[in-house]
């Protein structure tokens, strides 16, 4: 296991040391330390059940850990309820459902938390959300319902109510597995583009390509534990530990 | 491609008669045969009932009792109260159609032919015959529909916020009451005692406040039992179970005869009213379980979106999880709508005016009409399968508009 702990922490947007949970018998987190820097995209993967989507959803506390600590921006996630909401808009979270909120149109999706929590009015918040759903190419589809869309538009609509809160970290809980192969491309292309703009990204996936094109740093997660983590062309090219080699030749010959 | 061209491929244009007939009621030999079955059936039941109530029965008990199935024994002199309740119903009603068309537009014509039909109703409105008071009420229910038109005229071209319709509706509600009950002393609007309430007045005050105010209170008891206050969790589960396991007579019972044996002397609450909170916590019960449902077909990805994006759990509730649930229990809701509307008529045996109940005080109030049960019985089965009908008829349009979106 490899631990770089010895950078200053003011770098650090998120720092994990020792975080440990469990699903009542089942310990999903095992002891998970890492810290991310300031606009440093990293990719995880893993085989299922690794606990790598347990991990992001801890970072926002949609989960809650039971041993170590969390500290995002500064704020260490505790059972304190300002510090929960305080965290949680600084952070966007895609999911691999979507979960867009079906009773509501796609611009009402994306205002809906600008206009409640951030209290901006109601012209400014749609302004904003134009300009978003310009940014991830469907500016055509605001007036329809996410049932009518496709999934990579439903998806990309989903990054849009996430970055309308003005988040300084993204979560993507592996935003593609749900799409159709066709649909994955735009969706990785709305991501790409969102990594060049120095935002800080944590991204769940299978998606090897993009990974090895986008991320900072790729860590691999097996059994609750952080297997290895490096750069990508050093991930890719000589993996030091067995378990991720195997990984590897299951996920990029299939 | 111009809307006038033709499109290649057209569905085929409705049969003809011959062949319709052919391919709907005699395909086989035996559909020929129910065909002709139940056609001979049809036509014999239909004769005898038309002949029955055209001929035989006698509608007088209904026809010189339309007061009393109307307004039960409210006073006479006071009568222009109702009237003002129906001008005001009727103006908002115009108004709604005027802001938000479509469905409303169906409601308010039925509502205004259904008041001019009264107007030309070929025999005395008011037994007595008393010309004058006869063509007053005539005059009265001819401008109902002319308050219809005008509310619709004013919506449309003041285009009143929806908000504000509703606003007006609610409000409408305790005008309603307090203008049927009035207050005591007052010279111009004394108290009218609600044991002189009846009718389908009563039944009608009775439903809409067990609808209207068993609504919020049951939401309000289905969150509580998903709370995770502990507390709050116990109470409304054992609410909501007490109530359940009583039958509605029982509470009725409970709320008029058992209640004010506990309450001090002074403290005299009104027998309708105290039918109307039985009715309204008994509705607001099942509301409960019915809203749950609801609440429970909300899958946890929609919460962990609205954490996500920093709603907090009171905003998740109001703008997410309610909106969805409620909208999935509509049939429910307006199922029970329906059930609580003819519930009314239990209110009968806690001595209450209700529709049924001014029907059988007709029968036992003339020797003669002691056996035409049977008409003033059909009469009143009519008159609730109508506005039955009509919520139901609502709550089917309801779920058309609001099944745009749906997943």
């Amino acid at each position: 296991m490899s631990e770089e702990n010895s950078v200053p922490e003011d770098d650090h947007i998120i720092i994990c040391r020792n975080v440990e949970k469990w699903f009542d018998d089942f310990h999903v987190l095992r002891g998970i330390s890492i810290s991310i820097k300031r606009g440093e995209k990293v990719v995880i993967c893993g085989p299922s059940g690794s606990g790598k989507s347990t991990f992001i959803r801890t970072i926002n506390r949609l989960e809650e850990h039971q041993k170590g600590e969390i500290i995002v921006d500064g704020i260490e996630l505790s059972n304190d309820v300002r510090n929960i909401s305080a965290i949680r808009s600084e952070i966007g979270m895609v999911f691999q459902s979507f979960n867009l909120f079906p009773h509501l149109t796609v611009m009402q999706n994306i205002t809906l938390a600008p206009m409640r929590v951030r209290k901006l009015p109601k012209d400014e918040a749609e302004e904003a959300a134009h300009k978003l759903l310009e940014r991830v190419g469907i500016p055509e589809q605001a007036d329809k319902y996410p049932g009518q869309l496709s999934g990579g538009q439903q998806q990309r609509v989903a990054i849009a109510r996430a970055l309308a809160m003005e988040p300084k970290i993204m979560l993507f809980d592996e935003p593609t597995s749900a799409l159709d192969p066709e649909m994955i491309k735009e969706v990785l292309d709305v991501m790409r583009e969102l990594a060049q703009s120095g935002i800080t990204m944590i991204v769940v996936t299978h998606e090897m390509g993009f990974a090895r094109e986008v991320a900072d740093r790729i860590v691999f997660f097996d059994e609750g534990q952080i297997v290895e983590q490096a750069p990508p062309q050093e991930f890719f090219a000589n993996p030091r530990e067995e378990r991720t080699r195997l990984f590897l030749s299951q996920i990029l010959t299939h | 491609m111009s809307a006038t061209s033709k499109p290649v491929s057209q569905p085929p244009a409705g049969l003809r008669l011959g062949p319709w007939l052919k391919k709907n009621l005699f395909s086989t030999w035996y559909n020929s045969l129910l065909t002709v079955v139940s056609s001979i059936l049809i036509f014999v039941v239909l004769k005898a009932l038309l002949s029955w109530v055209l001929f035989t029965a006698d509608w007088s008990p209904v026809v010189q009792s339309l007061k009393l199935f109307a307004v039960g024994l409210f006073p006479l002199e006071e009568i222009w109260r109702v009237g003002t309740v129906l001008a005001m119903v009727s103006f908002l009603m115009g108004l709604s159609w005027g802001a938000w068309g479509g469905t409303v537009r169906t409601f308010a014509i039925a509502l205004a032919a259904g008041f001019a039909l009264i107007a030309v109703l070929p025999f005395d409105l008011y037994p007595p015959n008393d010309d004058s008071l006869d063509l007053l009420l005539r005059a009265g229910f001819l401008a109902l529909p002319v308050l219809i038109a005008a509310g619709r005229l004013l919506g449309q071209s003041l285009r009143v916020k929806g908000s504000i319709i509703v606003l007006l509706w609610l409000l409408s509600f305790v005008l309603t009451i307090f203008l049927l009950s009035g207050f005591k002393g007052s010279t111009w609007l004394p108290k009218v005692a609600s044991n002189l309430w009846g009718g389908l007045l009563l039944t009608f005050l009775l439903a809409a406040v067990g609808i209207v105010a068993s609504f919020p209170i049951g939401v309000m008891l289905a969150l509580g039992r998903q709370s995770s206050l502990p507390v709050v969790k116990l109470f409304c589960i054992l609410f909501i179970e007490m109530v359940r396991g009583v039958p509605l007579v029982t509470i009725l019972f409970m709320a008029s005869i058992i209640l004010p044996l506990f309450l001090p002397e002074e403290v005299r609450i009104d027998r309708v009213l105290r039918a109307m909170v039985g009715m309204t916590l008994f509705a607001a019960a099942y509301m409960a379980e019915n809203v749950r449902g609801g609440l429970q077909a909300i899958p946890t990805g929609q919460y962990e979106a609205a954490k996500a994006v920093g709603l907090t759990g009171f905003q998740t509730t109001t703008f997410i999880v309610l909106p969805q649930a409620l909208r999935i229990v509509i049939p429910a809701i307006v199922g029970q709508f329906i059930a609580l509307f003819m519930d009314t008529t239990l209110a009968i045996i806690v001595g209450l005016m209700e529709l049924l109940a001014v029907g059988r005080a007709v029968l036992q109030s003339n020797q003669e009409w002691l056996l035409r049960d049977k008409e003033v019985y059909l009469f009143i089965a009519i008159l609730f399968w109508i506005f039955t009908y009509a919520m139901s008829y609502a709550s089917r349009r309801l779920e058309i508009a609001l099944g745009l979106g749906e997943r």
